[in-house]
């Protein structure tokens, strides 16, 4: 039994007077154990879904389940079992640290003490501001906060919708440490993310976007379906460098990253003429290299794709 | 029970973290309570009033002195003419001026009759009113004692008794009327803020994703509020008896068991108002609209309900207060016990039910 099997889940709804189509379809298996990582853009329906699956909304069509329990009919007992922890900080402002993690432990009917194990690594960090509020903690603090009150009743099943969103590059990295640890503990994680290099840390990812998942493998599998060759370009003029690139015919696509263009040439084009071409129109210190794809790459190769296709 | 009882825990914490609030709510009471006691009042008291004696005789002497002895009047201006009446009028220094026509008293002696004019300024008609009875009565009070030694063959007395507030204090009809309103602010308005709250910080997802049954939320809600209104009916009572002198005349255990009952059905309806709003300044301003305004034009407390169009008087049945101030009024003000106000008990309470049934119905359990 997977720990979230997703069967052809619709949502739609109903924005200014007219249907807006939040997930479309959407099928997916989460297994035992494993740290899923849902990666999409805002406004994908990661949300939307992970509503879905937390009982706070209904689907349109489809169904779904969690711990094999069905999320219409068996509402009660998911609520029992699984952990959520909200994309926007969901927790009381006005109460300290402990009143907080005290109040959901007791909301679950259990006890700090009992489940202390399994948040130690994460509310040590945390503990000598116990009696600050909540509201008073920096926004790494508050994430941990918020997934030690998601962890106290030790779920089965914990939903993480973009935690690390709007927190600085060093708790990002901790948190998604602390993750790993938590998947030694037997908790299945489902956790959804805008940042493409998150993608790599989790067991398997889906990519989704305008509520379609364009693709569903692990990190590596991701990677190794790009199967064009990927260029990483650069020049003194990095706008002209794109503009000129873009207006190619044997350019497939160009889309900055970072402080390089990456480039996708079709099929039997030969690089070396192109870069003549460039240094004929000004363009110094050209740099050209062939590098292996990231997911970021796939999910920009998957984009346009899927756009071609709907269109 | 203990995940329940460390829910109204939080509430708690909730209501006592927040220090303005909390001054609001109990200073509330005590402001209004004073305010409405000894500030906005209708009873008419050393209102300003002018003379002009055209007679300076001693019958004219003698209404005069009976005027400035009343503590309804002062006299604060000598008129000389029929002209300075109406720019002192004007100055807005009298409220009401009395003329005495030349020759009072011998007209009164030999003709047996005699006028005095009473003018009022009318901008109030209320008080114009109240002014010129007042000052009649006193006229009569002469013509009476003159009359006891003309002994006239026919005469019709009247005599006043003013019952139960025989001084006739305003504060008798505000008291019960600001408990309800005292009421519908704490309750109605403070519960329906502090759920739309849990919904709009996001809260409320994290508690729905939970083993808390839903009803046992709604009711640790209002634990709090409910005993916050507790210590304010507490409060008003005390001012209303020690401050403002007005007494409890019925049975002390039925006036609170019935605050208590409105309570209850205030919180109900401010539970109503939380599923209907989708923000905190929503909810307030329904509370605002939707609950305060009837229970200040249409329960009676500020008019009278007899007085009002049918329309109005239908639709004030279904206004809580309505009820409660006509309970309150009649066991406090008038002492009357319970086989007298059952009936309106029981609308109050089948209300109650009613509102706490929708609220937990209309109960979301999801986000939509």
């Amino acid at each position: 039994m997977n720990a979230v099997e997703v069967n052809h889940i619709s949502k739609r709804f109903l924005k200014e007077k007219s249907n807006v189509d939040a997930l479309k379809d959407i099928s997916f298996d989460v297994k035992r154990g494993e740290l899923f990582g849902l990666i999409g853009p805002d406004g994908a329906g990661k949300t939307t879904l992970f509503r879905i699956l937390t009982t706070l909304m209904l689907a349109n069509s489809g169904n779904a389940s969690v711990d094999g329990l069905d999320v219409v009919n068996d509402f009660k007992e998911i609520r029992k079992r699984v952990g959520y922890m909200p994309g926007k900080f969901s927790l009381y402002q006005d109460l300290s640290v402990q009143e907080n993690l005290s109040f959901f432990a007791t909301l679950f009917n259990t006890t700090i003490e009992q489940n202390y194990h399994l948040i130690k690594d994460i509310y040590i960090q945390i503990e000598r501001f116990k009696d600050r509020k909540a509201g008073a903690l920096s926004g790494g603090m508050k994430q941990k906060l918020a997934l030690s009150c998601a962890l106290i009743h030790k779920p089965s099943v914990l939903f993480l919708d973009e935690p690390t969103t709007g927190v600085d590059a060093v708790s990002r990295k901790e948190f998604w440490e602390l993750l790993r640890q938590l998947q030694q503990q037997e908790i299945t994680i489902v956790v959804s993310t805008p940042y493409m290099d998150e993608a790599g840390l989790c067991d398997r990812v889906a990519l989704i976007q305008e509520g379609r998942i364009l693709q569903i493998d692990t990190p590596k599998g991701i990677e190794q379906k790009f199967e064009q060759p990927l260029w990483q370009m650069a020049s003194d003029n990095m706008y002209q460098l794109m503009i000129d690139l873009r207006g190619f015919d044997e350019v497939k696509s160009c889309y900055p990253f970072g402080q390089h263009h990456h480039v996708v040439f079709k099929a039997g084009t030969d690089v070396a003429a192109i870069e003549r071409k460039l240094l004929e129109r000004n363009h110094h210190q050209l740099e050209a290299r062939l590098i292996a794809p990231n997911i970021e790459d796939c999910f920009m190769e998957l984009m346009t794709t899927t756009a071609h296709e709907s269109h | 029970m203990k995940q329940f009882l460390f829910f109204i825990r939080k509430e708690f914490l909730h209501v006592w973290r927040d220090k303005r609030t909390l001054l609001i709510l109990f200073g509330m009471p005590l402001i209004q309570i004073l305010i409405f006691g000894f500030a906005l009042t209708n009873e008419v008291k050393n209102s300003h009033i002018g003379i002009l004696d055209n007679a300076k005789d001693d019958a004219s002497r003698a209404v005069i002195q009976r005027l400035e002895a009343s503590r309804y009047f002062e006299v604060v201006e000598n008129i000389s003419s029929n002209a300075t009446l109406e720019p002192t009028f004007r100055q807005g220094k009298i409220k009401m001026a009395v003329v005495f026509p030349v020759g009072f008293q011998n007209e009164l002696l030999h003709e047996n009759k005699s006028t005095i004019q009473l003018i009022a300024d009318a901008t109030d008609p209320n008080v114009a009113n109240t002014l010129v009875n007042y000052a009649s009565s006193i006229v009569m009070d002469y013509q009476n004692d003159m009359r006891g030694r003309l002994d006239l063959p026919y005469a019709i007395n009247t005599e006043l008794r003013m019952l139960y507030n025989p001084q006739m204090k305003g504060s008798y009809s505000f008291v019960p009327g600001v408990m309800a309103m005292v009421l519908m602010l704490v309750c109605a308005m403070m519960t329906s803020i502090s759920i739309v709250r849990e919904r709009e910080l996001g809260t409320m997802e994290v508690i729905l994703v939970s083993p808390i049954v839903p009803m046992r939320v709604i009711v640790a809600k209002m634990v709090p509020y409910f005993l916050l209104s507790a210590v304010n009916i507490a409060s008003i009572l005390l001012l209303s008896v020690f401050v403002l002198d007005v007494p409890i005349q019925g049975s002390l255990v039925l006036l609170v068991s019935e605050c208590l009952l409105f309570t209850v059905s205030v919180l109900a309806l401010g539970l109503l108002i939380s599923s209907a709003a989708d923000s905190q300044q929503t909810a307030m301003l329904i509370s605002l609209m939707g609950l305060f305004l009837p229970t200040i034009m249409l329960s009676g407390f500020m008019f009278p309900v007899e007085n009002m169009p049918i329309p109005l008087q239908v639709i004030s049945n279904i206004v809580p207060s309505k009820w409660f101030y006509y309970i309150v009024k009649n066991v406090m003000i008038k002492g009357l016990g319970f086989d007298f106000v059952w009936k309106e008990t029981l609308i109050l309470g089948a209300m109650t039910v009613f509102f706490l049934a929708v609220s937990v119905r209309n109960f979301k359990t999801r986000l939509e």
